[in-house]
């Protein structure tokens, strides 16, 4: 067990964050905030990708990821409930934008609480009545759920079907950063701030209440339900407050890529985003921000074998789950699921 | 609206029922799966995919038959017909056995979390359809025709063809053949004890490994059928058309209830016909929508599936 102990990123991480004192942590981590904002001007270094441009890589895949990583993480990684129709709610804030950008006089930043209203409203509607719902029977109606909201885009008049809609309007200038289609550092900015966020809202919710109540459900139900926690409720919050970040993530995409078809948001998106999560280190948000910001960023790295790059992807998957089955930077061990022989999670 | 449906109800139930079957087939891979390891086979719909080719390779690279040529006759069809049927089920069964070697075997010996399992499962199925994709180049591939499409007779209006009747036969006949093993064989034995409780299937002798190793050998060769009846009714077959079936017969095994042989007989024939009534009624474009919403309220009102044992007690 000795040589694991390398490996062991998380721990060593952990211990750095420990015995640093109060001004310590706060160098550590405006220096962290200011060399991820310097990450846009690195292109020309070994990170350059090879085809796409480098910044808008950075932008998406890479930023919208690791959002819609984190607020997928707040729904699996801290309740337990496998959702496998996360793109419904990048589907519902993209599709906001798009209609209310182009129908009404509206910028970015005034849609984007709408955006993130529907697709709570979508988490609400949803899991009310699926939540009672457990492990892969959950997984399935997500699912279904995902591909509904799809399908009923590419089939309806309303959203232009398979054509898509076009001429989404780009966000306004904030004083002296523009938006600009070649260059996209101020969207990566305006993502880096977006995950900020999130990753404040999931760590103050994680030691409150709300958090107990979600680890408590995702260790054991049944036991949580006993002990008085009302599970759906907390459930239904968890669900709600994922689909806000996946419909905010969506609202930004909209916005950033000026067009938006239904062939985006297809059941793949979904899957990719579970796979940052447990490919990072399920629960465990800085594993999943490194794990989304590898599989972001890896299928454009290796576009040099351009054809078989999801060959290699897949691949990849399989032998870094077979080795590391939870995840790059796995949680600590005493918030792992007490794990019952033959129950289902 | 229903113009449609009333004209040709009795074509469309034909075909339903002849989709419904290959749908049987696809979900017992799902099924058996999920009754012994409690986990979907994600890359199941990747096994159907490999299946459809097995038979196409059969056709066109064993017999040299082309999209121009004459369709076989007599003992030569059977000889075609029954090559290509093995063909499929034996490249289906090992793809599956491959699977569970590389993508499950490792998980599971360690016993780490579901998830990693399915993510793993998830990127096998990746790769499987990435090197098909990079095979066939991306393109569809057509399968020459075999089976003349003859209509033996007209029922009620509706004609019935040779192929759809080949299909729901012989798909009966290979569920029926499953069934019996699954239910009379000592390792089907094993399996259902398997599939009720682990440990007390371990300590009673029972070799967990090869248990689960047939368990995906078996769950293939349907899938493998599946692919030669598909094949033999839309003769064409792609890289990617694994995700729409894989789907729908995921759906009509978890409407069946999952976990359940039975089950997956009842849920994919009625997810065939309601598919081609729904596509008869609302258009061929809402089909799917219908079905997943159906699926939601089956599961709202009886979540274990219409014909299924309850999953969470058979393993309590």
């Amino acid at each position: 067990m000795k040589i694991r102990n390398y490996w062991n990123l998380r721990d060593w991480g952990a211990g750095v964050w420990e015995r640093a004192n109060r001004p310590q942590r706060v160098a550590i981590a405006i220096t962290s905030i200011i060399l991820v904002g310097l990450l846009p001007f690195a292109g020309a270094s070994f990170l350059a990708t090879p085809i796409a441009s480098y910044d808008a890589v950075l932008v998406y895949p890479v930023g919208v990821f690791v959002l819609m990583a984190l607020g997928l993480n707040i729904v699996v990684g801290k309740s337990g409930m496998l959702d496998l129709g996360y793109v419904a709610f990048f589907a519902i804030g993209a599709y906001t934008m798009a209609l209310m950008g182009t129908h009404t006089g509206l910028n970015t930043w005034e849609i984007m609480p709408f955006g993130i209203g529907f697709a709570m409203l979508a988490g609400v509607l949803l899991g009310l009545p699926t939540l009672r719902l457990r492990g892969d029977y959950l997984a399935i109606v997500t699912l279904g759920f995902g591909e509904i909201v799809r399908l009923v885009v590419l089939n309806s008049t309303w959203s232009k079907g398979p054509n898509g809609i076009a001429n989404i309007p780009m966000p306004p200038d904030i004083g002296p950063l523009k938006f600009k289609l070649d260059d996209q550092k101020v969207f990566f900015w305006v993502v880096v701030i977006m995950i900020l966020l999130t990753i404040w809202m999931i760590r103050r919710l994680s030691v409150r209440r709300p958090g107990r109540a979600w680890e408590a459900i995702r260790q054991d139900e049944d036991a949580a339900e006993l002990m008085g926690v009302p599970t759906l409720k907390y459930k239904i919050w968890s669900f709600t407050l994922g689909a806000a970040v996946g419909g905010a993530a969506g609202v930004l995409y909209g916005s950033k890529n000026l067009f938006i078809a239904p062939e985006m948001f297809t059941l793949n998106v979904s899957i990719l985003i579970l796979s940052c999560v447990v490919f990072g280190g399920i629960g465990n948000i800085w594993g999943v921000i490194v794990g989304a910001t590898i599989l972001g960023y890896l299928p454009d790295r290796i576009r040099f074998i351009s054809d078989a790059r999801l060959l290699v992807f897949g691949t990849v998957l399989v032998v870094v789950m077979n080795f590391r089955p939870d995840g790059l930077l796995p949680r600590k061990k005493r918030e792992k699921a007490i794990v019952k022989k033959g129950v289902n999670a | 609206m229903f113009a449609v449906l009333i004209d040709q109800f009795w074509s469309l139930t034909i075909a339903g029922i002849a989709l419904g079957f290959i749908y049987v087939l696809i979900s017992l891979g799902y099924t058996m799966v999920y009754g012994v390891l409690r986990m979907i086979n994600f890359a199941n719909s990747e096994i159907f995919m490999w299946g459809t080719f097995g038979t196409v390779i059969t056709s066109r690279d064993i017999f040299h038959y082309t999209q121009t040529s004459e369709p076989a006759k007599g003992a030569k069809l059977v000889l075609v017909l029954v090559t290509s049927l093995l063909m499929s089920m034996l490249v289906a069964g090992l793809t599956a056995v491959f699977v569970e070697f590389v993508a499950y075997r490792r998980l599971r010996m360690k016993g780490t979390n579901r998830l990693a399992t399915l993510i793993s499962a998830i990127g096998i199925s990746i790769a499987l359809q990435e090197i098909m994709r990079l095979l066939t180049h991306s393109r569809p591939v057509g399968a020459p025709r075999i089976l003349e499409k003859i209509i033996l007779t007209e029922v009620w209006g509706a004609n019935i063809r040779l192929d759809t009747v080949i299909t729901i036969i012989a798909a009966a006949l290979i569920f029926f053949i499953l069934e019996r093993f699954i239910k009379l064989s000592r390792m089907g034995k094993a399996i259902r004890a398997v599939s009720m409780n682990e440990d007390a299937a371990k300590l009673m002798g029972v070799n967990l490994n090869r248990v689960i190793t047939t368990t995906f050998l078996v769950g293939g060769l349907a899938t493998g059928a599946a692919g030669f009846f598909y094949i033999t009714v839309f003769e064409y077959t792609k890289f990617n058309i694994g995700f729409t079936m894989g789907m729908a017969a995921f759906t009509a095994a978890v409407l069946g209830g999952i976990g359940n042989i039975r089950g997956a007989f009842f849920g994919g024939l009625s997810l065939g016909l309601l598919e081609v009534y729904a596509s008869a009624v609302l258009g061929t474009q809402w089909k799917a929508v219908t079905v997943f919403i159906v699926l939601v309220l089956v599961l709202l009102f009886k979540p274990n599936g219409l014909f299924g044992e309850a999953v969470q007690t058979t393993r309590a």
